[in-house]
């Protein structure tokens, strides 16, 4: 576990009109690794995601992704070099069946993205790719449903199909078993851990008994700022976080 | 679609007689469709179709952005307008042939919709109907004082010309009438072939959910720019074609009420379907046509319709329909 960090933040600061919603968060990412963020609500979490993504650009501070400061870049262009994010509330394409959902993120791996001249046929190339990523979170019969149609926990899976058509060495996954039944939590855990096989994971979550099950290092953050890093057995034993969450969860 | 295998149900034999039926029917109401079109200029006066067909394509072009794109343009009369002065221009001051003529104003609709794109096509919703009404606001009044457009006259007596170097004589009014047919079906076919390709479909995706598309890695702004100048140079070839027909460019065709219009005539049709801005586009040059001659203001007839239209069927004349069909 000596790897060079894939991710590090260092002195990231956001200030939305003189609230200082994060205030200095230094975050260091391990190569391989599943990575929580956690603290109680309004703790930054959200905005820390945007602001390593460049969704949002920080008032102070840097964002480096292997040797390479992004804090600059357009989100789009921070996608493309291989940091693909999920959003809190579900991330699918409606309108779009789950097949032609995956068929978006495929369609620009594979460059037929400004051909307007075309047939759009020339997609049903990607429909093979797309249905072995369906299968590999367990929506293969579901390829024709749409998007909209599809239950919470399936919708997560899609969005996880979608992001790893672009094969990325590092997802952020913003909150990905909030509002979910306790069935489908379960279902999306495995599949967390499956993905991350090869890749690493930065992942905010609230629910404790998922972070300690999955992932090796826990970041926790409170009013903006980092609280207490390490595993989550220690964390968890660490006076500061207990008081940060005493009243809302049972750390 | 058709390669489906159907067959594997037992019970598909019905629904495959059903299809067949179907296709007759569409196939049989396209050649019926399309012997009307053609016959059309016969029964009706040709310059009063060909104003439909102008207008069914700049609807067409306008649709493009807001039924596929989602973007309100309020600026579209500046694209529209700045074809029919570059065009009249052409052809008139320049002596170009007509196809060259067209051909122009439709570059000049792709470069201005390229400059005013580049400016309004970071705002969103209200942001970007207000940006492109003030940028066109100033192509508008640099129509009414440059040398070049003729002021308040405009360009009048526009040279049609003779097509193919002198074989087809567009003075003749039923020529001129079968190639802006050809010119209209090339725009709608263009309209359609780009919402049907792989550009369309990241269209459609960012339409969808803008933010996810973003952080698929797509550069949303300049899919949404190219769109914008594919609709601005459709509206340019549909107002340089007008000028050939109506041997005409005037301020009317770069006014702010002109791009209300265009907005009118797309949403009665049904914005986001194909015929919708046809069907709207001729619906409104009639009435405009057949009113002309009343006392009674055809702006009021308009606007009933129109208020008709949103309170009873949102989705427009042409998307009602599909609905309908579709739910049965």
């Amino acid at each position: 576990m000596t790897t060079a960090p894939i991710l590090t933040a260092t002195g990231l600061k956001k200030e939305f009109r003189g609230f200082k919603a994060v205030n200095g968060v230094d975050l260091s990412i391990r190569e391989g690794s599943i990575h929580a963020l956690i603290g109680p609500n309004g703790a930054g979490k959200t905005t820390v995601f945007n602001l390593l993504t460049q969704f949002l650009k920080p008032t102070a501070g840097r964002v480096v992704y292997r040797g390479r400061d992004i804090t600059a870049l357009p989100p789009a262009d921070v996608a493309r070099l291989g940091l693909v994010r999920s959003f809190q509330i579900s991330a699918v394409f409606p309108k779009l069946t789950a097949l032609a959902n995956v068929r978006v993120a495929l369609q620009r791996k594979a460059s037929l993205t400004t051909q307007f001249w075309r047939s759009s046929r020339v997609l049903s190339g990607l429909d093979d790719r797309a249905r072995s990523l369906l299968a590999d979170v367990g929506l293969e019969s579901h390829a024709g449903s749409e998007a909209a149609d599809l239950s919470y926990g399936r919708k997560r899976a899609l969005e996880i199909a979608t992001t790893l058509a672009l094969e990325p060495d590092l997802l952020l996954l913003d909150e990905p078993m909030a509002g979910m039944a306790h069935e489908d939590i379960g279902r999306v855990s495995e599949l967390i851990r499956t993905v991350a096989v090869g890749r690493t994971v930065l992942m905010v979550e609230h629910n404790l008994s998922v972070v300690a099950d999955l992932c090796d290092r826990v970041t926790v953050l409170a009013r903006g700022e980092v609280l207490a890093e390490g595993s989550y057995d220690a964390v968890s034993r660490d006076p500061r976080v207990r008081e940060a969450y005493m009243g809302s969860e049972d750390a | 679609m058709d390669a489906r295998p159907t067959d594997l149900m037992p019970a598909a034999a019905v629904p495959a007689r059903r299809s067949d039926f179907n296709r007759a029917l569409y196939t049989g109401l396209a050649v019926l469709g399309l012997a009307c079109i053609v016959a059309a200029p016969f029964a009706i006066y040709p310059v009063f179709l060909m104003k439909i067909l102008c207008f069914a394509l700049f609807a067409a072009a306008f649709n493009l952005l807001i039924g596929y794109v989602g973007l309100l343009s309020f600026g579209h009369a500046a694209f529209f307008g700045g074809g029919a002065y570059a065009s009249a221009h052409a052809l008139k001051v320049w002596g170009w042939p007509p196809e060259l003529g067209i051909l122009f104003g439709a570059a000049v609709g792709a470069l201005l919709g390229l400059v005013m794109g580049f400016f309004a096509i970071r705002r969103q919703g209200i942001y970007f109907a207000m940006i492109t009404l003030a940028l066109a606001q100033m192509v508008f009044f640099v129509c009414l004082q440059a040398p070049f457009t003729g002021g308040e006259d405009g360009i009048q007596n526009v040279p049609r010309g003779f097509l193919l170097g002198g074989l087809i004589d567009l003075s003749v009014n039923l020529n001129l009438y079968y190639v802006v047919l050809a010119i209209t079906a090339f725009g709608l076919f263009a309209v359609w072939r780009v919402v049907h390709s792989p550009f369309g479909a990241v269209l459609q995706a960012i339409r969808e959910n803008e933010p996810r598309a973003i952080s698929l890695g797509y550069r949303v702004d300049r899919y949404k720019l190219g769109a914008f100048v594919m609709s601005a140079g459709l509206a340019g070839l549909a107002g340089g074609t007008k000028a050939l027909v109506f041997q005409l460019a005037t301020l009317t065709d770069v006014a702010w009420q002109m791009s209300g219009e265009v907005i009118l005539m797309t949403l009665l049709g049904g914005i986001g379907t194909l015929p919708g801005p046809v069907v709207g586009a001729a619906l409104v040059a009639a009435l405009e046509h057949y009113f002309a001659t009343s006392s009674f203001p055809v702006t009021i007839i308009t606007g009933l319709v129109f208020m008709a239209c949103v309170l009873l069927f949102r989705r427009g004349i042409v998307g009602e329909v599909l609905h309908r069909l579709r739910r049965r």
